[in-house]
């Protein structure tokens, strides 16, 4: 047993409303910058869609993430080490840019400064690579919001593997969730295994998965390994850029950006400590629905008096081992067993995990024809079809869906009998394998939801590893070589000119 | 002035390619990179570059080896000069039309393609350029090669290379009267050689070999020291 820490997310994707607060508030503290204008490390997508970049979960098209070959061997979907040299010239798996989007802006200026004319003057897009004239934006980063566009383009969706997708483009059966995606922070990131510089890594203490700007080549293989298309080539830099998870802010104890702004209060963040001897096993686990168990049995329980001494003999913090047994991912991955992975058949072990949406019941339901299951609704009435959600989540596995949406609907019976009728129904609790106590917990942490709960973060222990002494005079995180003050001078190397902008006085 | 060009000129070069390389790696390890464009545009690259790199890729260590290998032995081997001759027209010149074709092809799409033409910078622009330039005067040497298939020309080259490597002072003295063709290829070789620390040719040197070496597939960097025993 290795044990090792890992900061895990958790998004209860029941109470997403799909505002892109993370997706901005991400935007501008990390990919502001000239190069990387289509680069959302976090985004959020509607669902059923075809995504950002386009199709990005059809591995058939795009090979990203690993595969099991025949002889029973864990390699990147790409292909084995020498098979990526070879396509080192040319990567025929590389989504182009147009398949993100052509980042744009608009002629903004041309709204005052128009001669007086008799059409009024509008702001038409230019492109921010090439700078010419867009006669029509073809795609954005969230070009299928609320469903738009024709279900024709929209259904070719990969979770609809095995559903009869064909009634849900009909208005009256018609569904829809949202899903915000950043960085897994993968236990197996297959970005890393991919990159042949070596210049990805997954940090020991707290699991975050890093790029290297000063060892990154440019050789674009990370882009097209990482199966959730979350690596973005930065084409002004000729770097690979990824989500960091803030870690700036997670070694002090903050959560991420996109967890601190989000408005529906649905991101979590905590400890998760794992035995890093079982990660190979686990991702080259034979059948594609024995994955998510395979992870789940990765993960080590904080509160087993011989992991806790086997993570302090690793090196696992006092404070950290504490926080782990406090963690809400802890709770909603294992106890409740709420959150699942996304797509644990890419073998990556992903680190990101979602609690599916509960959805209205389906109109035949309502007229009494179909689905009660006694007092509470059958969850395979409800209007996203379970297939749907475990396609996305279990790898099509429906049963362990079926009991989560079955454990958050009785949660509202639950609560809905104490606050309203006055009633405690242990019945209701029973009926799913909980208790009320458990219940209540769930309700605390889930619908309330406090700062407090949501993220238990301990600081990193640097003084353990640096004397602050030798630090004075340093100049912390920079911009590619040495220490910057923002300005660059510009080099013979091929280093970019780039002055300090301020604001100007008006 | 033929002194300076083939006697002196190598090592300024040399000298620059070695030491600027060391300086930028050293200083400025953040613009070392391949500087690729496929993101921007897919249409022509993947065929252009594959051809374009196997082609300079054969050719770089065909001069490597055959300039550089003393001439004994391939006499040891029982190799003659004519037949080595006709090895380096014929390799070299398939090589040579593949990365002129795949050069051609880049070139193209990095002057017409909007985006592409862009975010070029001039480095990037000039040493596809000067390749190309001396990829025409290299397969261009083939023409005057056929000439004198004897394999007596290239001698001189290869005295006058090694001359070069072992500081013998007289080796520009060898190639004193070769073809203009052949003066012009040297010393825009060498030009190369010259402009390689800043411009993207740098990436060459970072060829990702290590890669097939490398164990496992996964990378852990850790901050912990190891706790007390």
């Amino acid at each position: 047993m290795k044990v090792r820490a890992q900061i895990g997310m958790v998004l209860n994707l029941d109470k997403c409303i799909g505002c892109h607060t993370c997706s901005v508030t991400c935007k501008n503290v990390w990919t502001s910058r000239d190069g990387v204008e289509y680069a959302w490390f976090n985004n959020v997508e509607t669902k059923p869609g075809v995504g950002y970049p386009k199709d990005w979960e059809n591995q058939k098209r795009w090979n990203g993430g690993w595969e099991r070959t025949k002889s029973g061997k864990l390699q990147p979907k790409q292909g084995s080490k020498w098979r990526i040299l070879a396509n080192i010239f040319g990567n025929p798996d590389l989504p182009e840019i147009d398949d993100y989007y052509e980042p744009f802006d608009f002629d903004y200026d041309h709204l005052k400064s128009a001669p007086e004319v008799k059409a009024f003057p509008t702001a038409r897009p230019r492109s921010k690579i090439s700078g010419e004239r867009m006669q029509k934006i073809e795609h954005g980063p969230n070009w299928e919001e609320i469903l738009g566009g024709e279900f024709e383009k929209r259904s070719q969706d990969y979770n609809f593997e095995g559903v009869q997708k064909e009634i849900y483009g009909e208005y009256e059966n018609t569904f829809m969730m949202y899903l915000p995606r950043l960085c897994e922070h993968c236990l197996n990131p297959a970005c890393a295994a991919s990159c042949p510089s070596g210049a990805i890594y997954k940090r020991e203490e707290d699991g975050i998965v890093l790029i290297d700007q000063e060892k990154c080549r440019g050789w674009r293989m990370c882009v097209s390994g990482c199966p959730y298309k979350k690596v973005y080539y930065n084409w002004e830099s000729g770097k690979s850029e990824k989500c960091t998870l803030c870690y700036p802010r997670i070694e002090s104890g903050n959560p991420t950006v996109c967890s601190e702004t989000c408005v529906g209060r649905i991101r979590y963040l905590g400890v998760i400590l794992y035995d890093a001897d079982k990660i190979d096993s686990a991702a080259n686990t034979p059948a594609e629905k024995d994955l998510y168990d395979a992870q789940l049995d990765v993960f080590l329980d904080p509160h087993d008096p011989a992991v806790i001494e086997a993570a302090r003999a690793d090196g696992v913090p006092e404070d950290w081992i504490k926080a782990a047994r406090q963690s809400p991912i802890w709770k909603m991955a294992m106890e409740w067993k709420l959150a699942f992975p996304l797509h644990p058949e890419y073998r990556t072990l992903p680190m990101v995990w979602y609690i599916p949406p509960l959805s209205p019941i389906q109109n035949a339901a309502e007229a009494g024809k179909i689905g009660h299951d006694g007092e509470m609704p059958d969850v395979r009435s409800l209007r996203i079809p379970v297939r749907y959600l475990a396609n996305m989540l279990t790898a099509g596995d429906e049963e362990p869906i079926v009991q989560a949406l079955e454990r958050m609907s009785a949660m509202r019976s639950y609560m809905r009998a104490k606050t309203v009728d006055g009633v405690i129904d242990e019945a209701i609790a029973e009926r799913v394998g909980l208790s009320g106590r458990v219940i209540e917990d769930m309700y605390k942490i889930m619908a309330l939801a406090d700062y407090e709960d949501r993220f238990v973060i301990p600081t990193t222990h640097r003084e353990q590893v640096e004397d602050a002494y030798d630090l004075r005079g340093g100049c912390g995180f920079t911009d590619g070589n040495a220490c910057s003050s923002g300005i660059s001078e510009g080099s013979l190397f091929g280093g970019k000119r780039k002055a300090l902008k301020m604001p100007e006085a008006m | 002035m033929h002194q300076f060009l083939f006697g002196i000129y190598p090592y300024i070069a040399l000298t620059v390619l070695i030491f600027g390389s060391i300086a930028r790696y050293e200083t400025e390890p953040f613009t070392w990179k391949s500087s690729s464009s496929q993101l921007l545009r897919r249409r022509q690259l993947i065929i252009g570059s594959v051809l374009f790199h196997v082609g300079v890729l054969v050719i770089f260590f065909g001069h490597l080896g055959g300039l550089l290998t003393p001439i004994w032995i391939f006499d040891a081997l029982g190799i003659s000069h004519g037949a080595k001759q006709l090895l380096a027209v014929i390799a070299g010149g398939v090589a040579g039309v593949m990365a002129l074709a795949g050069g051609g092809m880049l070139f193209h799409r990095r002057w017409t393609d909007p985006r592409i033409r862009r975010t070029s910078s001039f480095a990037d622009i000039g040493i596809l350029a000067l390749l190309l330039a001396q990829l025409v005067l290299g397969v261009g040497t083939i023409f005057v090669s056929l000439q004198h298939l004897d394999g007596h020309e290239m001698t001189k080259f290869m005295s006058w290379a090694q001359g070069i490597f072992t500081f013998d002072g007289q080796a520009a003295s060898y190639i004193e009267d070769v073809a203009l063709l052949f003066k012009l290829h040297l010393f825009l070789g060498l030009t190369i050689f010259l402009l390689f620390p800043f411009t993207r040719l740098v990436h060459m040197l970072s060829v990702p070999l290590r890669y097939l070496w490398r164990p496992g597939y996964q990378i852990v960097r850790s901050r912990r020291k190891t706790p007390a025993e």
